[in-house]
C-alpha cells in the first residue's frame, strides 16, 4: 500500500501539474498579505478562495490521475495484491501530494504572515476540504466507467457543493422561514464539506456577530468548541465515507 | 459695614479652626469605633482610624467631618445593615474598607450613603460585597473619586456599585466596579460628569442612565459587562473618548440608545462587542471620529432613528457595518472610512468617487431570517452583495455615504 503511494507521489511530482497548482496558490496568498496592510482581511479573501479553487483542483486532478492511472491500476491487479491495498495507495498518494500542494501553497504564506488562531484553522480546514475532494474524487472514478463521465461527475460534485448548495440553502430558509429552522440548519451545514469549513473559519472570523443570535442550540453550538468539534469530525467523515464507498464499489468492479 | 461683616466671618473661621481637633479611633482604646467617635467630635473635627477590624452597623454621620482611614481599616456591617450613612454637608470621607452590607428587596442597603448632602468627598476607599456601593440620593457638588467597589457578584442580590438618584453636579472620577448590577447608575441626574473609570463584568450595564441630562462621560473603560452602557430617555448626553471592549452575547451591546436627542458620541473606540451602537428612536444624534474593530455590527440603526449625522468614523473588520430594521434615509452618513468599500479614486483626493451602501444586501436577508447567520462569507452572499453593488436598484435605496474616505482616519 504504501509502495504504491510512494510510486504514485514520485509520478506526480513529475508530472508538475501539482508543482504549477502550488505555485498558483502561493502566489495568490502573497499577493494578497502584501498588497492589504490588514491581515484579517487578507485571511478572508483567501479564504474565499480557498473554498473554491482547493476543492476544485482537489476533485478534477484525484478524478484525472485516477482514469490515467487505470493501466498501472489494471497491472497491480493482475499482482497479488489485495484491491483493498491498491485503491487505498492510490488515495494516499494522490491525497498526500495535494494536500503538500496545500501546505505548500497556502499554509507556509500564512503561518509567515498571519500565524494566528483564525491563520491555523484555515489551514485545518483547506486541508480537510483538500482529503475531503480527493476522497468524493475516488468515489466519483470508480462510480463512473470512462474517464469523460468520471470527470462530469467530478465537476457536477464541485459545482454542487461549493456553489449551487448555498443558493439552495437561501431558497430554503425564505421558502420555509415561519419554522424553526434551527436544527435543521446545522443538519443542513453537515451535508456539505465547503460549508463545514467555512464555518469552522467563521468560527474565528466572526464570532461577535455569531454570538448575536438568540437561540439556544445556536449559542450552544457556536459558543465553546462545540461547533468546531463538530465541523472537523463531520469533515473527517467526508474524508472517510467516500473512500470507503469507492473501495466497495472497487472490490466487486469489472476492470 | 462688608468689611465688619468680613473681618466677624474670618474670626468665626479662625475660632472654628482653632477648636478643631483629631480624634483617632483604635481597638481597644477609649474611642473603640467610629460611631463613639463621631458622637463624641464637633462640627470640622478630624477623625482618624487606624488599622483594624470595625463592626460598622450604619454609623450616621451627622456632623461636618473628616474621617480618613489610616492603612485601610475594615468596617464590617455584618449582613445587619448599612455600612455608613452621611447626612451633613462638607463630610470627607477616604481610605476605607467597607464590607457585607445588607442586601434586600424592600430597601437598597449600601456601603455608603449620602442623603441630601452637598459637598460631600468620598475618595479611596474600598468596597467589598455590598448590596449597593456607593449610593447617593438628593446630592449635590459631591465627588466620588479612586474608589473600587466589588458587588455580591450573584445575580439576584446585585445592586448597583455608583447609585445616583436626583442628582446634579456630581463628578465620579476613577473608580472601578465590578460584580454588580450595574457598574454606574444614573437616574435624574444633571450636569454631571463621570471621568476615567473602569467598570467590567457587570451583570447589567457598565453605566446607565435614566432620565438624566446633560451629562458627561469620558476616557472611560467598559469592558465585558451585561451591555456596556446604556442610555435611555436621557437629553444632551456627551460620550467622548471611552473605550467599549468585548461585551459578549445574544442583545449584547457596546452602548445601548434608547429615546435619547441632541447627545453626542464622538471619539470612542468600540472593539469586539456583539453590537457596536445600538439605536432605538434616538433624534438628532451626533456620531463623529469613532473607531469600530471587530464587532458583530458596528452600529444598528432602527428605523426610528431621525436627523443622526455620522461622520468620520472608522469601521474595520466588522462583520457587519450598519443594518436597520427599514430605511434611514433621514440619517446622514459622510467622510466615513468603510474598510469594504470597493470603490476607485480617479482624482486622488482621498475620497472615493462612487458612494457607498453600508447596508448589505445580505444584511437585508439577515434581518428576515436571522439563522442565514450559517451562510455569511459563503459564494453565495458574496455573489449577492456584489449583484446588489452593480445594481443597486435591486434593493430599496437606502443609506449611503457620498464621500467615503480611501485610507482610515488616523487617531
Amino acid at each position: 500500500m504504501f509502495k504504491i503511494a510512494k510510486y504514485i507521489i514520485l509520478d506526480i511530482i513529475r508530472s508538475k501539474v501539482l508543482i504549477a497548482y502550488t505555485l498558483l496558490l502561493a502566489t495568490i496568498c502573497t499577493v494578497i498579505f502584501l498588497s492589504d496592510s490588514d491581515v484579517i482581511k487578507g485571511l478572508v479573501s483567501i479564504t474565499t478562495i480557498v473554498m473554491i479553487i482547493v476543492p476544485l483542483v482537489s476533485i478534477i486532478y484525484a478524478t484525472t490521475y485516477y482514469f490515467n492511472a487505470a493501466e498501472f491500476t489494471e497491472l497491480l491487479v493482475s499482482q497479488p495484491i489485495k484491491r483493498r491495498d491498491i485503491l487505498l495507495g492510490e488515495y494516499l498518494g494522490i491525497s498526500s501530494s495535494i494536500l503538500g500542494a496545500f501546505v505548500l501553497g497556502v499554509c507556509l504564506p500564512v503561518a509567515l504572515f498571519a500565524l494566528s488562531a483564525t491563520g491555523i484553522t484555515l489551514m485545518v480546514a483547506g486541508g480537510l476540504v483538500t482529503l475531503s475532494f480527493t476522497s468524493l474524487a475516488f468515489w466519483a472514478s470508480t462510480k463512473t466507467r470512462d474517464k469523460s463521465k468520471g470527470i462530469g461527475l467530478a465537476l457536477m460534485i464541485w459545482f454542487y457543493a461549493a456553489i449551487i448548495y448555498d443558493a439552495l440553502v437561501l431558497l430554503f430558509l425564505f421558502t420555509f422561514s415561519d419554522y424553526p429552522l434551527e436544527k435543521a440548519m446545522i443538519v443542513l451545514t453537515a451535508l456539505n464539506p465547503v460549508d463545514l469549513a467555512r464555518i469552522m473559519i467563521l468560527l474565528k472570523l466572526d464570532i461577535s456577530a455569531l454570538m448575536g443570535y438568540t437561540g439556544a442550540l445556536y449559542r450552544q453550538f457556536f459558543g465553546s468548541g462545540t461547533g468546531i468539534a463538530f465541523s472537523v469530525s463531520m469533515l473527517f467523515i467526508w474524508s472517510v465515507l467516500p473512500v470507503l464507498l469507492a473501495l466497495k464499489i472497487f472490490s466487486k468492479k469489472d476492470l | 459695614m462688608k468689611r465688619i461683616s468680613l473681618i466677624c466671618l474670618f474670626a468665626v473661621a479662625v475660632t472654628v479652626a482653632s477648636h478643631a481637633r483629631t480624634l483617632v479611633v483604635a481597638v481597644d482604646t477609649a474611642l473603640p469605633d467610629l460611631k463613639a467617635a463621631v458622637a463624641e467630635a464637633a462640627d470640622g473635627d478630624t477623625i482618624k482610624v487606624k488599622k483594624g477590624y470595625y463592626y460598622s452597623y450604619n454609623t450616621l454621620i451627622t456632623k461636618r467631618l473628616t474621617i480618613i482611614g489610616d492603612g485601610y481599616p475594615v468596617l464590617d456591617a455584618n449582613y445587619k445593615e448599612e455600612v455608613v450613612t452621611i447626612l451633613t454637608n462638607g463630610v470627607t470621607f477616604s481610605g476605607f474598607v467597607l464590607k457585607n452590607s445588607k442586601t434586600g428587596s424592600m430597601r437598597d442597603y449600601a456601603g455608603i450613603r449620602l442623603h441630601k448632602v452637598h459637598n460631600v468627598t468620598i475618595s479611596n476607599n474600598r468596597l467589598i460585597n455590598n448590596f449597593f456601593g456607593i449610593y447617593l440620593s438628593d446630592c449635590d457638588h459631591v465627588s466620588v473619586i479612586g474608589n473600587t467597589t466589588s458587588g455580591t457578584g450573584t445575580e439576584l442580590t446585585a445592586g448597583n456599585g455608583i447609585h445616583a438618584w436626583q442628582c446634579h453636579d456630581v463628578i465620579i472620577m476613577n473608580n472601578y466596579s465590578t460584580r454588580h448590577r450595574d457598574g454606574i447608575y444614573f437616574e435624574f441626574v444633571k450636569k454631571s460628569r463621570i471621568i476615567s473609570n473602569t467598570s467590567e463584568r457587570n451583570f447589567r450595564y457598565g453605566l446607565h442612565f435614566m432620565f438624566s441630562d446633560d451629562d458627561l462621560y469620558q476616557k472611560n473603560t467598559f469592558r465585558n459587562n451585561g451591555s456596556g452602557v446604556a442610555v435611555m430617555y436621557s437629553k444632551r448626553i456627551r460620550m467622548f473618548d471611552n473605550l467599549f471592549i468585548e461585551n459578549w452575547g445574544s442583545s449584547i451591546y457596546g452602548l445601548l440608545l434608547k429615546d435619547i436627542t441632541r447627545s453626542q458620541i464622538v471619539g470612542n473606540r468600540f472593539v469586539r462587542n456583539t453590537t457596536g451602537i445600538y439605536m432605538e428612536g434616538c433624534n438628532l444624534m451626533t456620531a463623529n471620529n469613532n473607531t469600530f474593530i471587530n464587532n458583530g455590527w458596528a452600529m444598528r440603526i432602527l428605523a426610528n432613528c431621525e436627523n443622526g449625522t455620522f461622520e468620520r468614523n472608522n469601521f474595520e473588520s466588522n462583520s457587519f457595518d450598519v443594518t436597520t430594521n427599514g430605511l434611514l434615509n433621514l440619517n446622514k452618513f459622510d467622510q466615513n472610512y468603510w474598510d469594504k468599500y470597493e470603490g476607485y479614486d480617479l482624482n486622488k483626493d482621498g475620497t472615493g468617487d462612487v458612494p457607498y451602501r453600508p447596508v448589505s444586501l445580505y444584511a437585508q436577508i439577515m434581518e428576515q431570517i436571522p439563522q442565514s447567520v450559517m451562510l455569511m462569507r459563503s459564494f453565495m452572499v458574496n455573489l449577492l452583495d456584489k449583484v446588489e453593488r452593480a445594481i443597486p436598484s435591486l434593493t430599496p435605496e437606502s443609506v449611503k455615504d457620498i464621500n467615503p474616505k480611501m485610507k482610515p482616519w488616523t487617531r
